[in-house]
């Protein structure tokens, strides 16, 4: 009885953590998306919930080339930079994971260093260079960079995947008569997937999310993502103000993370490669 | 189908490391041949380097009369099976099975006669459909087994491919891949720790030790005929006794007494020879309670008296255990052998007498009892180069 009670203690203190913690999560966003759907008369009324529903903040957004423009920019930049990004990481990860060569600590530490360097000392150099090479608001000019700071988050999650994968599997489609693509591509690759697509996102997330680099390295729509072209967001005239309007663009711009995390979630199966070898 | 020879076969390490040293072994066609040896002792590297999975360094390796030294594992066409199975998760047990033919670009009729089978030798034709990840330990081994049979490879080679199984099982699986082999007639090379499975599979065994072949032969032969301590220590179960001895004019003195050398053994140990001091191996089921031998055979042997310090009655027959004072020491191979059974470790363990008795004896612990033996099985070796000085091969 006295185990019943305590067990019962011990679960209500962790729902009551749970509920803070998805609280103090979930305040700000929902907070976001009732401000989107406020009409701009009550939108600083500070009520939780809308006194006058509307849909307009969401229409004007779609209404312009402003937004719709980088959003289009910011998909596929984002797109371009992962795929890139997870098919170099897969490559190198497998390396570091499995190969023993001169220069793989050195490999390893310098892809760390460029994890933690601080991208903002980079802004004005990368400005002036892409400027020189005409690479100055493009899509590469952000690509780029991107693929550059995402390589050592997805070479990081990959190894440690790759790492998972029994060696014997390899040795074993070696013998069954792969050659080495085969077996790459055959028995490594199907067993990296669910790491592949948890890099995937990760990297997706860091793409999309980029302020700094789209803020300076962009000049115009032509290349301008969202989070960027969130800030030059104006109101009808100078005079309003345009938080109806920032606010459904932040919720639109949430959409494709919340998709993408659950169209890969299916196929991150926690051990799928169980059954391989023992134990 | 194939014979495979190894020709000075060496695998050096970058560090300077030598795993396999000159290894020479003829692996006829259709032989089943066990390599067997403590751990470390570069049976896993020289079967790696027959499948092609590590480079080999110096020596040639043939296949059917070809070098095969370069080829890459897929162009060697043998089979493996591997310690852990190393079976595809994410293919079914038939997609598995299938992997090899599939590589290997065969139709789908002929790939699903194949797998039908193999299925069929290996009863697991209700299988097939499953996952790895639910079928039994032991339906995994027969899944592995499967993979590496259907497509009729020029030789198997298995790595320790039992010992991931209960000890029951373990047994049954030893029978059936010694039925599976002949059967198949396939040139099979299997690496194994476990001297039982040594002894009881192989056609051959070869002994190994620190990367250097120490014996060749039959699992009879090497039983009978150890070429040194090593050997004579590792193959059989319980292990022969040593014992420290002075050897003069044909008498041997030791803990066990002095007993009179037969002439068999005396001519061998002078023809080796052979040195003052050696180190006497006897076996376990050579030794008798001497109430239990006849008066003639009594005559013949030798006896001694000692306190039983621990009985095993297994039944058919009795384990009794004697504590001698004199410690034996000096023997390189002796402390390896130690180690690699883990009695190192255990104190006062290394100077104990097993001996099997017949299951009427009245051996009791703690009581004095006297037990023969037949100095005709004595096996005398040299304790610094490790020789038998009675081998007569």
């Amino acid at each position: 009885m006295a185990m019943q009670t305590a067990t019962a203690g011990r679960k209500a203190r962790w729902a009551l953590l749970d509920i803070i913690v998805v609280v103090y999560a979930l305040v700000p966003v929902l907070w976001i998306a009732s401000l989107s759907l406020k009409s701009k008369d009550t939108i600083a009324d500070g009520n939780f919930i809308p006194r006058e529903w509307t849909l307009q903040n969401y229409k004007d957004i779609f209404a312009t080339t402003e937004f719709i423009r980088p959003l289009f920019n910011s998909i596929g930049i984002a797109l371009i930079a992962t795929f890139v990004a997870v098919i170099l990481g897969m490559m190198a990860a497998y390396a570091v994971a499995r190969l023993e060569f001169p220069g793989k600590k050195l490999l390893v530490g310098v892809s760390l260093l460029i994890a933690m360097f601080p991208q903002i000392s980079l802004v004005t150099p990368l400005f002036n260079i892409e400027r020189e090479l005409g690479l100055f608001d493009t899509w590469p000019g952000l690509i780029l960079p991107y693929i550059t700071f995402a390589l050592p988050l997805a070479i990081y999650t990959l190894s440690s995947f790759f790492r998972e994968i029994p060696w014997e599997l390899e040795k074993a489609a070696k013998m069954d008569g792969a050659t080495p693509a085969q077996a790459f591509r055959k028995v490594i690759a199907p067993l990296a997937a669910p790491g592949v697509f948890t890099t995937a996102i990760l990297v997706f997330i860091l793409c999309w999310n980029d302020f700094l680099f789209a803020i300076s390295l962009t000049s115009t729509e032509a290349s301008r993502t969202v989070p960027a072209a969130l800030s030059f967001f104006t109101g009808a005239s100078q005079f309003e103000d345009p938080t109806g309007t920032i606010s459904a663009a932040a919720v639109v711009i949430t959409i494709p993370i919340i998709l993408f995390v659950l169209f890969f979630q299916r196929r991150i199966v926690a051990g799928l490669t169980s059954g391989a070898v023992k134990g | 189908m194939a014979e495979i020879v190894l020709d000075k076969v060496t695998k050096r390490y970058p560090d300077g490391a030598q795993a396999v040293s000159e290894m020479n072994i003829e692996i006829a066609d259709g032989e089943f041949i066990i390599l067997v040896g403590p751990s470390g002792c570069g049976k896993s590297t020289a079967l790696n380097m027959i499948a092609g999975l590590e480079d080999i360094s110096g020596g040639e390796l043939r296949i059917d009369g070809q070098r095969a030294n370069e080829k890459s594992p897929k162009d060697r066409d043998i089979a493996m099976v591997f310690q852990s199975y190393a079976l595809y998760p994410h293919m079914s047990v038939r997609e598995n099975m299938a992997f090899p033919l599939r590589l290997a670009k065969v139709d789908d009729a002929t790939v699903n006669e194949k797998v039908e089978e193999a299925a069929q030798i290996l009863d697991l034709n209700q299988h097939l459909d499953r996952r790895p990840a639910n079928l039994s330990g032991g339906q995994r081994q027969r899944v592995a087994m499967g993979r590496a049979i259907v497509r009729s490879p020029k030789a198997f080679l298995m790595d320790e491919p039992l010992s991931n199984l209960d000890a029951k099982l373990r047994g049954q699986m030893r029978t059936s891949v010694s039925k599976l082999q002949k059967q198949l007639a396939v040139t099979t090379v299997y690496v194994t720790h476990d001297q039982t499975e040594a002894m009881t599979l192989g056609d051959r065994v070869v002994v190994l030790r620190g990367g250097h072949v120490q014996q060749i032969g039959s699992p009879q032969f090497l039983y009978e005929q150890p070429a040194n301590l090593f050997v004579a220590g590792f193959i059989g179960s319980p292990s022969m006794n040593f014992v420290p001895g002075t050897l003069e004019d044909g008498v041997l003195k030791s803990v066990l007494g002095t007993t009179v050398l037969t002439d068999r053994v005396r001519r061998l140990v002078e023809a080796a020879g052979g040195p003052r001091e050696v180190i006497a191996g006897i076996r376990p089921e050579h030794f008798e309670d001497v109430s239990l031998v006849d008066e003639k055979h009594r005559e013949a042997g030798a006896t001694f008296r000692s306190t039983v310090d621990v009985l095993e009655s297994m039944g058919a027959e009795k384990y009794a255990y004697f504590s001698l004072d004199e410690q034996l020491t000096g023997s390189e191979e002796l402390a390896e052998l130690a180690a690699d059974a883990g009695s190192a470790d255990v104190p006062g363990s290394g100077s104990t007498i097993v001996t099997r008795l017949d299951a009427a004896s009245a051996a009791a612990e703690g009581r004095e009892l006297e037990v023969w033996f037949d100095p005709e099985r004595l096996q005398l070796f040299d304790p610094k180069s490790g020789k038998n000085l009675t081998f007569d091969g």
